[in-house]
């Protein structure tokens, strides 16, 4: 697949080195191009890209509050149709808070009413924004500032909500899993959901060097890792059709994956098994 | 020019269709509702060319109003009471972003007691938003104040979004005669939206809604307070024009026979049809009572109400709302600018009428006060 070499997210913005979530919109923007506008929750990214006066946005780009960037882009999407300007792509992003928690219910009407919209997840397993605080996208036994590993604790009790699912139950024509360290993949998937008639969602999973505790030189590698232990996994559901879009040749064992963060360091024997059997069967069910 | 029978949410609803705004998101609630139902049927029916959006919630009635509104086109929406309340968030935002929308509010309680009857809390709960507000007294000001509201929100010098408060069940459901402006007289009026500042268009991007640090956060609040203030005579001078084309001139303030009142009884709404009658039985009895009816109560006329009631001696404020701890938020305001002994009277709360008694024993207080503050019709056994 060629790469276009149009960058519609400026450098320079305020992003922490090796931040996945910019990564993500660069790759997105490039398959979108110049004709569409984009939404964004509150969050690291609003934040990062759109401080007054100064803005990291090539294209028309909106944010107004943490849970309604779905509700916002059906106001633009409705807005541009009315004017004729239906060749514009909309696309909306939101952090795992903003989508998964605090956004979901805005999110699922936007989807139910069919709008001709793209919504991308992107996914860092925890709200960043105000400091690492479990979501309900963070997988379990992920320490963080609100599920924090102690005497008592091993981190988050609960597994990641499966939102992809939920967001396949609406009956969209697309949905799609994707990770920033699958560009390709991913592109490709942006590529079919800005074609399909309706609303699309795509669930970027994409490694947070401070949120989850290693080196930023590691993110694309540590994205691969969640993709080749099976503790991530790229599929679509194409009108229905469910396909698995990569699969790791020989699955790594998920304390590879785990073993490089911060956030699961202070995990047992017991606990990783317990993941591994999470993944184990997450995989099978998906038949990866 | 025709004239009908309707009532005030379908007043409002035959000023949208007049106005031809692109995008109209709502949600029902009661006493707003019907004002929906209405715009749904002018869009099936062909008789309004908008596009519709059946939201999930008031929340994200608001955020696609706003999304729509910031994407450069002319937009409705209305809700009342816990509605209001669930918008609140993006309520204060669309102020902030400076969108020109429309918004009418059915007023209502706010719970709890649940309530679903009418008083002016919920509009009061945001008064601070950097809305312009207007109470509106009958069915046929619904309609004029709908479309002068799009007139005032979208006129570069404002820029500031626009609540046409009207009275839950009072106004929303009671049938009036209703004039209704010929179709080309109010695209005279109010000819189609043209986005002067900033909207969504791949041919020019910019980005709306970025967040701001302490070097600039103040500043851009201070713009809204400047624009809420040049909304003023914005206000009047639209209140003129639409006097001089339709025949119904409004301004931030209305009076009636307060020139030489010794007390003029000032309120909002509604309830000001039954004041004009209680001061007509008055001056048929030689008292000398008036009433100032404040329709803008943001921006808040402070010198056409200090010009209007120099010549009296008291004033008795009508509130149907409260602001606990402190009274009620129309004496309130008056009373932190206006230099004149008044007293309020916090009453018709969740719907509770307020009848000509009701009235006349507010002035029999005003004449023989005992506090600032106080709660008229309270039952002591209930």
């Amino acid at each position: 697949m060629e790469v276009p070499e149009i960058e519609l997210l400026a450098p320079g913005h305020r992003g922490c080195a090796g931040c996945g979530a910019s990564i993500g919109v660069r790759l997105a923007l490039k398959v979108l191009g110049k004709n569409t506008v984009a939404i964004s929750a509150t969050g690291c990214l609003e934040v990062m890209t759109t401080p007054f006066p100064e803005s990291a946005w090539e294209i028309p780009f909106i944010h107004v509050a943490f849970e309604n960037s779905a509700a916002v882009a059906s106001g633009v999407e409705r807005a541009l149709k009315a004017q004729g300007k239906e060749d514009v792509n909309v696309v909306a992003f939101g952090g795992d808070g903003g989508t998964v928690d605090i956004g979901l219910q805005a999110l699922s009407g936007a989807m139910e009413r069919g709008h001709n919209m793209l919504y991308i997840c992107y996914d860092n397993e925890a709200y960043m924004n105000t400091g690492i605080q479990r979501s309900g996208a963070t997988p379990y036994g992920a320490s963080t500032t609100t599920s924090p590993a102690g005497n008592q604790s091993f981190g988050k009790t609960e597994t990641k909500k499966n939102m992809p699912l939920i967001m396949a139950a609406h009956g969209i024509p697309y949905v799609a899993t994707a990770s920033i360290a699958y560009p390709e993949d991913y592109m490709k998937k942006v590529k079919k959901a800005a074609e399909v008639d309706g609303p699309a969602y795509i669930h970027l999973h994409q490694p947070c060097t401070t949120g989850w505790g290693f080196d930023p030189s590691q993110t694309i590698d540590i994205g691969r890792k969640a993709v080749e232990s099976g503790a991530w996994s790229l599929y679509e559901i194409d009108h229905g059709e469910f396909k698995v879009t990569y699969r790791p040749q020989k699955k790594i064992p998920v304390e590879d994956y785990l073993s490089t963060q911060k956030r699961f360091r202070h995990l047992k024997q017991e606990q990783i098994d317990q993941i591994q059997q999470y993944v184990d069967a997450n995989c099978e069910e998906l038949g990866i | 020019m025709t004239k009908k029978v309707m009532t005030s949410n379908e007043s409002v609803a035959t000023a949208v269709r007049l106005a031809k705004p692109k995008v109209i998101p709502v949600y029902p609630i009661t006493p707003q509702t019907t004002i929906s139902e209405t715009l749904a049927q002018y869009v099936a029916d062909g008789d309004l060319d908008a596009e519709y959006i059946r939201v999930e919630s008031e929340h994200s009635a608001m955020s696609a109003t706003l999304g729509a509104s910031e994407t450069g086109v002319r937009v409705f929406t209305a809700t009342s009471s816990q509605g209001l309340m669930l918008m609140h968030e993006v309520v204060y935002a669309a102020a902030g972003m400076r969108a020109p929308i429309v918004m009418a509010d059915a007023n209502r309680a706010i719970s709890a007691p649940l309530n679903i009857w009418n008083d002016h809390q919920d509009a009061i709960a945001e008064r601070d938003s950097g809305w312009i507000q207007i109470f509106v007294e009958n069915a046929q000001e619904a309609l004029d104040t709908t479309l002068m509201a799009y007139k005032i929100a979208e006129n570069k010098e404002v820029s500031l979004p626009v609540m046409v408060c009207l009275d839950g069940f009072i106004l929303t459901h009671t049938v009036e005669p209703v004039e209704i402006p010929e179709q080309e007289d109010v695209d005279e009026f109010l000819p189609p939206y043209e986005p002067v500042h900033q909207f969504l268009d791949p041919e020019r991007p910019m980005s709306l809604g970025n967040f701001a640090d302490p070097v600039f956060y103040t500043e851009l609040r201070h713009e809204i307070q400047d624009a809420m203030d040049r909304s003023k005579d914005v206000i009047t001078e639209v209140g003129k024009e639409y006097g001089e084309k339709f025949g119904r001139e409004y301004g931030l303030i209305e009076t009636y026979k307060t020139d030489d009142a010794d007390i003029i009884i000032v309120s909002m709404g509604s309830i000001c049809g039954t004041i004009k009658s209680v001061v007509d039985d008055l001056r048929d009895k030689g008292e000398k009572i008036g009433l100032l009816r404040v329709r803008s109560y943001r921006p808040f006329p402070y010198e056409e109400i200090e010009e209007a009631v120099k010549n009296a001696s008291k004033l008795a404020i009508i509130d149907k709302n409260v602001c606990f701890g402190v009274g009620g938020a129309l004496f309130n305001d008056i009373k932190a600018r206006v230099n004149k002994e008044a007293y309020d009277f916090i009453t018709g709360l969740g719907g509770r009428d307020i009848t000509p008694e009701t009235i006349l024993e507010i002035v029999e207080q005003t004449k023989n006060p005992v506090k600032d503050v106080n709660w008229i019709d309270l039952k002591e056994d209930y």
